[in-house]
C-alpha cells in the first residue's frame, strides 16, 4: 500500500474558502431571499477572515503539501512567498467582500438581481429597484479560492486548474452590473473570449514544456534546463506561450488591452476585486513560475521580459495621461503598475519580497480608490467622467481628503505607501543590475504622477458644477472599505518596517 | 580627508522641528478652518513665519556658541530594512542656518506685504495657507539631514510652488503656467530619485554623513553619474538650462509668490543641493565643470533674454534666471567660491524681493499692467516705491559699495581664476553678463520711473499703503548693505561647512578684475540710459533678428516644443485614438444598437474583440519569434 502524508493544516485555507463557497451555494437554496444577504456576508467574511487566520498558523512553514511514501510531490508547495501572498489575498477579499456588499450607495447595491432578463426591457427597469443577487458571494469565494491556489501551485496542471477556477466566476461577476447592463455584459464576453484565448495558450505551453522536461512540475523544469537533451525550441516555445498567458492575467503590454474596458465596464466592486487581488495572485504566480521554473533559462528570456516590461510602463503611463474616466485612468495606472512589477519578477530573487510589498501596497490603494469611486455618484449612476469631479473639495471635503490621499500615494509622493513600495522595488532592481528598467520605471512613474495630480487639482482649485455629483455618505460596509485602504496606505508610508520585516522573511522560494 | 560628523543637538538647538511645525501648524489651521478663518487668516500665516524667524534667530545665536557647528535630531525611523535605515532626521548646521534665516526673515517681510497686497483677494486665507506651507516644504528641504528628508521637502515646494502659481485658476495663463512649472520641476526630480537610488545601492545610505564619507570610494563612473544627476535635479528646481523656461511663466502667480518662491527661496534650492552635496561634486573634475558650463550658458542665456522683455516681471524672472546661473558657477568652480556661491544667494535674496515687490508695488497702482513700455516718471508718484526700487537697482548691476559688488565682483575673480583657456571662457562669459545686467536692469528702471508718462488712459497711479511700503524700505536696506555686511563673516561661518579655502589666483588680479567689472557695468548703464531716457515706443515694434530672437527666449521655447511638446501630443493623440476604438467606441456602438441606427458601428464592435485578440497573438508570436532568436545565436 502506497502511504500519502497530507498536510491538511497546510490546505486548511483554501479547504475553507471552497466549504463556504459550496454552502453559498446551499444557502441561495435554501434560505430565504430576505435573509440571504446576511448570512451570504456573514459567511464570507467569516470563512475568508477564518483563511486568513488559518494562513498566519502556517506561518514559517517550506514544504509541499502532499507527500507519498516520504516523496515529496510538489502541486501544492506551501512556502514564504505563497503563504504571504495567499495572506495578502484573504485580507484584500475581506475588504473587497464589504464593498461588494454595500447596499446604500445605490438602492438595492450595484449588481443585477435577475441577470437572465433582458437588458432595458420593461421587467429590467422594474428589477432595478430590488436588491441584487446574493450569488455574487459565493462566486466570489470561489474566485478567491482559485487566487489562493493559483499562488502556491508547484506544478503547471494545478496552476492551471487554479487559473480557470479563479477566471471563470470573474468573468461572470463582471457582467452583473445592475446600471449599464449593456456595457457590463460586453466587458464580461470581451472578458471571457480573450481569457480563454489566453488559458488556451497556458495548456499549449504547458504541453511544449512538457515535452521538452518530461514533467509539469516547475522544480522539474528547472533541473530540465540544464541537463535536458530534448531541443530547446520547445522550451522556448513553452515559456512563451506560458508567459504570454499570465502576463494578460497582469495586463502587461501587449496583452493588456482588455483591461481598461472591462475595469470600466464590470461593476466597480468587481473592479475593485480584479485591481487588487487578481494582480495579487497573477503576480504571485508569475514570481513562482519564474523563481522556481525558469531560473535556468533566465538568461533566454530576459531580453523580451525586459521588452515587455518597458512597453507595459511606458504604455501605461502615456495612455493614463489622456483618461477623462476615472475607472479608466485606474485602469490604465493598473497596467503601468504591472510594469513596475515586472521589474520585480525579472530581477527574480534579490526582488520577491519587494514585489510582494508593492503587490500589498498597491492593493489597498487602489481598493479604496475604487470604493471611493463607487461613492461618488450622478442620481444613481457612478460619476465616473472626470470634470463631474470638479469641486469636489467644495461640497465633500472629507471623500475629497481620502481620495486625495490615495491619488497621491498612487503617484508615490513621500510618506505613502507608493512611495515606500516604489522605492524598496526601485532599489532591489537597482541591486539586481537592472539599471535601465528601473530609469525607465522612475520616468513612467513620473509621467504617471501628472494624471493622479491633475484629478487632485481637479477635487481642490476647481469649482462644482451647480448640478455636482452627490456623495452618499457611506454606509458601515463601504465605510470600513475606504477606512481600512486609507490606513493602510498612510500606515504603510509612515511605518512600513513591520511588513517590509515580514517580507524579507518570507521571500525565499521552496525549490529555489 | 577627515571623516564628516554631526554632533547631536542640545538646548535650543533640539527644538529644530518646531521651525518646520509652527508654518505646517499655520497652513493647516488655514486650509482646515475654511471660511470662518476670513478675517483673521492671514494674520496667522504672517504670526507663525514671524515665530520661526524669532525662533531660528535664537538657534542662529545658540549654533555660533558651539564648538562644533552642527545640530542633528534624529525624529523617528522611516524605513528600516536590512541594511538601509532612513530617519526622519533634521540637520541644523551652519549652511541650513543661514537658509533657515533667508526663507523665515524673507519670508516674513513678504508675508507682511501680501497682507496688503491680497486685501481685495476672495482666496486670501487660502493663498496664506499655501504660503505656510511652501515655507513648511522650503524648511524641510534645507533642514532635512538626510536626502530622504532633502526629496520630501523638495516634491512638497514643487507641490506648493503649482499651487500658488495656479492660484489665479481662472487665468488660462496661470493653469498652463502652473502646469509646465510642475511639469518640469517632475523631469528633474527623476534626476534626484536616481539619485538617491544610486546612493542607496552603492553607499548603502541617505544619511548625508554617511553619502559624504562613503562617497571616496565610488568608481569615477559612479561618481559621475551621481554628481550629473543631482545636477540635472537642481538644474530643475533652479531654473537652469536646459530647464530655464517654466521659471518665467511662473511670473502669472501673484506677485508676492513670484517675491518669495521664484525669487528668494525655491529656486534658490537646486543651489543649496550642490552646495550641500559638494563633497559629490567637488570628487569628479567632470562633473564641476558641467556645473560651471551650464551656470555660465544660463547667466547668459537669461541676461540676454532680460534684455528684450517688456513685461516688468518677467525681465525681473530672466534675471533670477540669470543671477542663480552665477550662483551655479560659484558652486561649480569649487573650493572657496562655495561660500561665494552662498553669499549671493542671501544678497540676491534681499535685493531680488524687493526689486519684485516694488513691481507689485507698481502693479498695484497701475491696475495690474506690467508693460514697461506704458509706465514712465512714476518716480514722482510712489517716492518709496521709487527709492527701495533704486536700491535694488543699484544693488544688482553691483556698483561699489552696493550689495551685489560684494557678492558678484568675487565670483567674476573666481571665474578667471579657473586654470588655462577655460579661465578665460568663464571670467569673460561673468563679465559679459555683467554688462548686460547693468543694461537689461538700467533699461527697465528708466523706463519705470523716469522718462515721459505713457500710462494708458485710465490709471490713476498712487503710493502703496503701509503694510506693502514698510517691508518695502526694509528690504531696500538690506539691498543695500546686505552684501557687504555679509561678505566676510558668511564666509568665516561657513568654513565647518566648506572647510578651510584658499582664494584662487589666476590670470587677473582681484583689483583688475574689480576695475573691469565697474568699467562694463557703468558702460551697460549708460548706454540704456542713452537709449531710452526719452521713453520708447508704447507698442511692440518690428525689431533686428538678435531682437526678435532674444525675444522668443533665445529659442528655447521651440527646443522644448520640439523635444518634448510635439513627442508628447503625438503619443497623447495616439492614445486618443486607440481609446477612442475602446469602450467609448462601444458606448457609442451601443447607444447606436439601441437606436436602430448604425450598422456600421456595431459591425465595427464586434471586432474589437477580435482585434483584441490579434494583439494578444501577434505579441504571443512575438516573445515565442524573439526567444528563437536568443537560440539561434
Amino acid at each position: 500500500m502506497s502511504e500519502m502524508s497530507i498536510d491538511w493544516a497546510g490546505l486548511a485555507p483554501m479547504i475553507i474558502v471552497f466549504a463556504s463557497a459550496f454552502a453559498g451555494l446551499l444557502i441561495e437554496a435554501s434560505v430565504p431571499k430576505a435573509r440571504r444577504l446576511v448570512v451570504q456576508v456573514g459567511l464570507a467574511v467569516l470563512a475568508l477572515a477564518a483563511a486568513f487566520i488559518a494562513v498566519v498558523l502556517n506561518a514559517g512553514k517550506s514544504a509541499t503539501a502532499f507527500a507519498l511514501e516520504g516523496t515529496d510531490i510538489g502541486s501544492v508547495a506551501l512556502d514564504g512567498p505563497g503563504l504571504f501572498l495567499q495572506g495578502t489575498i484573504a485580507l484584500l477579499s475581506v475588504v473587497a467582500v464589504l464593498l461588494l456588499a454595500e447596499q446604500r450607495t445605490t438602492r438595492g447595491g450595484d449588481f443585477v438581481s435577475e441577470a437572465a432578463v433582458v437588458a432595458d426591457s420593461a421587467a429590467d427597469i422594474a428589477q432595478r429597484r430590488e436588491s441584487g443577487a446574493t450569488e455574487i458571494f459565493p462566486l466570489t469565494l470561489f474566485a478567491v479560492g482559485g487566487m489562493m491556489m493559483f499562488v502556491v501551485a508547484g506544478d503547471l496542471l494545478t496552476m492551471f486548474v487554479a487559473l480557470e477556477m479563479l477566471s471563470l466566476p470573474l468573468y461572470l461577476l463582471c457582467g452583473l452590473a445592475k446600471r449599464r447592463r449593456l456595457i457590463s455584459q460586453e466587458a464580461a464576453l470581451k472578458y471571457f473570449l480573450l481569457g480563454a484565448f489566453a488559458s488556451a495558450f497556458f495548456v499549449y505551453g504547458m504541453a511544449m514544456l512538457y515535452g521538452f522536461a518530461g514533467t509539469i512540475s516547475l522544480t522539474g523544469i528547472n533541473a530540465a534546463g540544464i541537463n535536458s537533451n530534448e531541443p530547446r525550441i520547445l522550451l522556448y516555445i513553452g515559456v512563451g506561450m506560458i508567459a504570454v498567458a499570465m502576463l494578460f492575467k497582469a495586463a502587461a503590454v501587449p496583452f493588456h488591452m482588455w483591461t481598461p474596458d472591462v475595469y470600466t465596464g464590470a461593476p466597480t466592486p468587481v473592479t475593485a476585486l480584479m485591481a487588487a487581488c487578481v494582480k495579487v495572485a497573477a503576480f504571485g504566480a508569475l514570481l513562482r513560475v519564474f523563481n522556481v521554473g525558469l531560473q535556468s533559462s533566465a538568461w533566454d528570456w530576459h531580453t523580451i521580459l525586459v521588452v515587455i516590461a518597458i512597453a507595459t510602463m511606458i504604455g501605461g503611463a502615456i495612455f493614463a495621461v489622456t483618461q477623462r474616466n476615472i475607472k479608466r485612468l485606474l485602469a490604465y495606472s493598473s497596467i503601468a503598475n504591472a510594469g513596475y512589477l515586472l521589474i520585480g519578477v525579472i530581477s527574480l530573487g534579490d526582488a520577491v519580497g519587494q514585489t510582494m510589498f508593492y503587490l500589498a501596497a498597491y492593493g489597498f490603494t487602489v481598493i479604496a480608490a475604487f470604493a471611493v469611486v463607487s461613492l461618488v455618484r450622478d442620481g444613481d449612476d457612478e460619476a465616473t467622467d472626470l470634470s463631474r469631479w470638479a469641486g469636489l473639495g467644495k461640497n465633500s471635503t472629507g471623500t475629497a481628503v481620502i481620495f486625495t490621499v490615495l491619488m497621491l500615494a498612487l503617484a508615490g509622493i513621500p510618506f505613502t505607501s507608493g512611495f515606500t513600495a516604489k522605492f524598496s522595488l526601485f532599489s532591489a532592481g537597482l541591486e539586481a543590475g537592472e539599471i535601465g528598467l528601473v530609469v525607465v520605471g522612475v520616468v513612467s512613474s513620473a509621467i504617471l504622477a501628472f494624471p493622479y495630480l491633475r484629478v487632485v487639482v481637479l477635487l481642490w482649485l476647481n469649482e462644482p458644477a451647480p448640478d455636482a455629483p452627490t456623495v452618499n455618505l457611506p454606509s458601515p460596509m463601504a465605510g470600513t472599505v475606504v477606512a481600512a485602504g486609507v490606513l493602510a496606505t498612510v500606515l504603510l508610508g509612515v511605518a512600513p518596517g513591520f511588513l517590509l520585516d515580514i517580507v524579507s522573511e518570507a521571500s525565499t522560494f521552496l525549490g529555489t | 580627508m577627515e571623516p564628516i560628523t554631526y554632533a547631536q543637538a542640545t538646548g535650543l538647538l533640539s527644538w529644530t522641528w518646531l521651525l518646520i511645525a509652527l508654518p505646517a501648524a499655520g497652513a493647516a489651521v488655514l486650509l482646515l478652518t475654511g471660511r470662518r478663518a476670513d478675517k483673521w487668516g492671514h494674520w496667522v500665516g504672517v504670526a507663525t513665519i514671524g515665530a520661526a524667524f524669532a525662533l531660528a534667530l535664537g538657534m542662529f545665536a545658540s549654533l555660533a556658541g558651539l564648538d562644533d557647528k552642527s545640530a542633528a535630531t534624529d525624529l523617528f525611523t522611516i524605513i528600516s530594512v536590512g541594511e538601509v535605515h532612513i530617519e526622519a532626521s533634521l540637520l541644523f548646521d551652519p549652511l541650513s542656518a543661514v537658509f533657515c534665516l533667508l526663507i523665515t526673515g524673507v519670508g516674513f517681510l513678504i508675508h507682511l506685504y501680501a497682507v496688503g497686497y491680497m486685501a481685495h483677494d476672495e482666496g486670501r486665507r487660502k493663498f496664506f495657507g499655501y504660503f505656510n506651507l511652501f515655507a513648511a516644504a522650503m524648511l524641510v528641504l534645507v533642514l532635512g539631514g538626510n536626502y530622504f528628508m532633502t526629496f520630501i521637502g523638495w516634491e512638497g515646494v514643487g507641490l506648493a510652488s503649482y499651487l500658488l502659481i495656479s492660484f489665479w485658476q481662472m487665468k488660462p495663463a496661470a493653469a498652463t503656467a502652473g502646469k509646465k512649472a510642475f511639469l518640469t520641476n517632475r523631469v528633474a526630480d527623476v534626476g534626484f530619485l536616481l539619485a538617491m537610488f544610486l546612493m542607496v545601492s552603492t553607499i548603502g545610505s541617505l544619511d548625508f554623513a554617511n553619502v559624504f564619507n562613503g562617497a571616496e570610494g565610488l568608481s569615477d563612473g559612479t561618481s559621475l553619474a551621481l554628481g550629473l544627476l543631482l545636477l540635472a535635479a537642481a538644474c530643475g528646481k533652479s531654473g537652469q538650462w536646459p530647464f530655464q523656461t517654466w521659471l518665467p511663466d511662473a511670473m502669472e502667480g501673484p506677485t508676492p509668490v513670484s517675491a518669495l518662491i521664484h525669487a528668494a527661496t525655491m529656486v534658490t534650492a537646486g543651489v543649496y543641493l550642490i552646495a550641500r552635496s559638494h563633497v559629490i561634486f567637488s570628487l569628479n573634475e567632470n562633473v564641476q565643470t558641467a556645473v560651471v558650463v551650464v551656470g555660465a550658458l544660463t547667466l547668459l542665456f537669461g541676461a540676454i533674454v532680460g534684455c528684450a522683455k517688456d513685461d516688468i516681471k518677467r525681465v525681473l524672472a530672466w534675471s533670477t534666471v540669470s543671477q542663480i546661473g552665477y550662483m551655479f558657477l560659484a558652486v561649480g568652480l569649487g573650493g572657496a567660491a562655495f561660500a561665494l556661491g552662498i553669499i549671493h544667494l542671501l544678497a540676491h535674496g534681499f535685493f531680488k524681493a524687493g526689486l519684485f515687490l516694488g513691481s507689485g508695488s507698481v502693479m498695484h497702482a497701475m491696475n495690474d499692467q506690467t508693460d514697461i513700455r506704458r509706465f514712465g516718471g512714476l518716480w514722482k508718484v510712489m517716492p518709496l516705491t521709487y527709492a527701495t526700487f533704486a536700491a535694488g537697482w543699484l544693488a544688482i548691476i553691483g556698483l561699489f559699495p552696493f550689495s551685489g559688488y560684494f557678492s558678484k565682483d568675487p565670483i567674476i575673480a573666481a571665474a578667471f581664476a579657473r586654470e588655462g583657456w577655460q579661465g578665460w571662457v568663464t571670467g569673460g562669459a561673468a563679465l559679459l553678463g555683467a554688462a548686460l545686467t547693468a543694461f537689461y536692469m538700467t533699461r527697465l528702471f528708466i523706463l519705470t520711473f523716469h522718462g515721459p508718462k505713457r500710462w494708458t488712459e485710465d490709471v490713476h497711479p498712487h503710493e502703496s499703503p503701509a503694510i506693502m511700503t514698510g517691508p518695502l524700505v526694509l528690504l531696500g536696506l538690506g539691498s543695500l548693505a546686505a552684501g557687504g555686511l555679509m561678505a566676510t563673516p558668511v564666509t568665516d561661518w561657513l568654513v565647518p561647512v566648506f572647510g578651510e579655502q584658499h582664494e584662487a589666483h589666476g590670470h587677473l588680479t582681484h583689483m583688475q578684475v574689480t576695475i573691469a567689472t565697474t568699467a562694463v557695468v557703468v558702460l551697460g548703464a549708460v548706454l540704456a540710459w542713452f537709449l531710452f531716457r526719452n521713453g520708447t515706443e508704447e507698442a511692440p515694434h518690428a525689431a533686428a533678428w538678435p531682437v526678435r530672437v532674444a525675444r522668443a527666449d533665445l529659442g528655447g521655447e521651440a527646443v522644448n516644443r520640439g523635444l518634448f511638446e510635439r513627442p508628447g501630443r503625438l503619443a497623447a493623440n495616439a492614445s486618443v485614438a486607440v481609446d477612442g476604438r475602446g469602450v467609448d467606441g462601444v458606448v457609442n456602438g451601443l447607444s447606436a444598437a439601441v437606436g436602430g441606427s448604425s450598422r456600421r458601428l456595431l459591425a465595427l464592435q464586434t471586432g474589437f474583440v477580435r482585434s483584441y485578440a490579434l494583439s494578444i497573438l501577434s505579441g504571443a508570436v512575438i516573445v515565442v519569434a524573439a526567444l528563437m532568436v536568443v537560440v539561434i545565436q
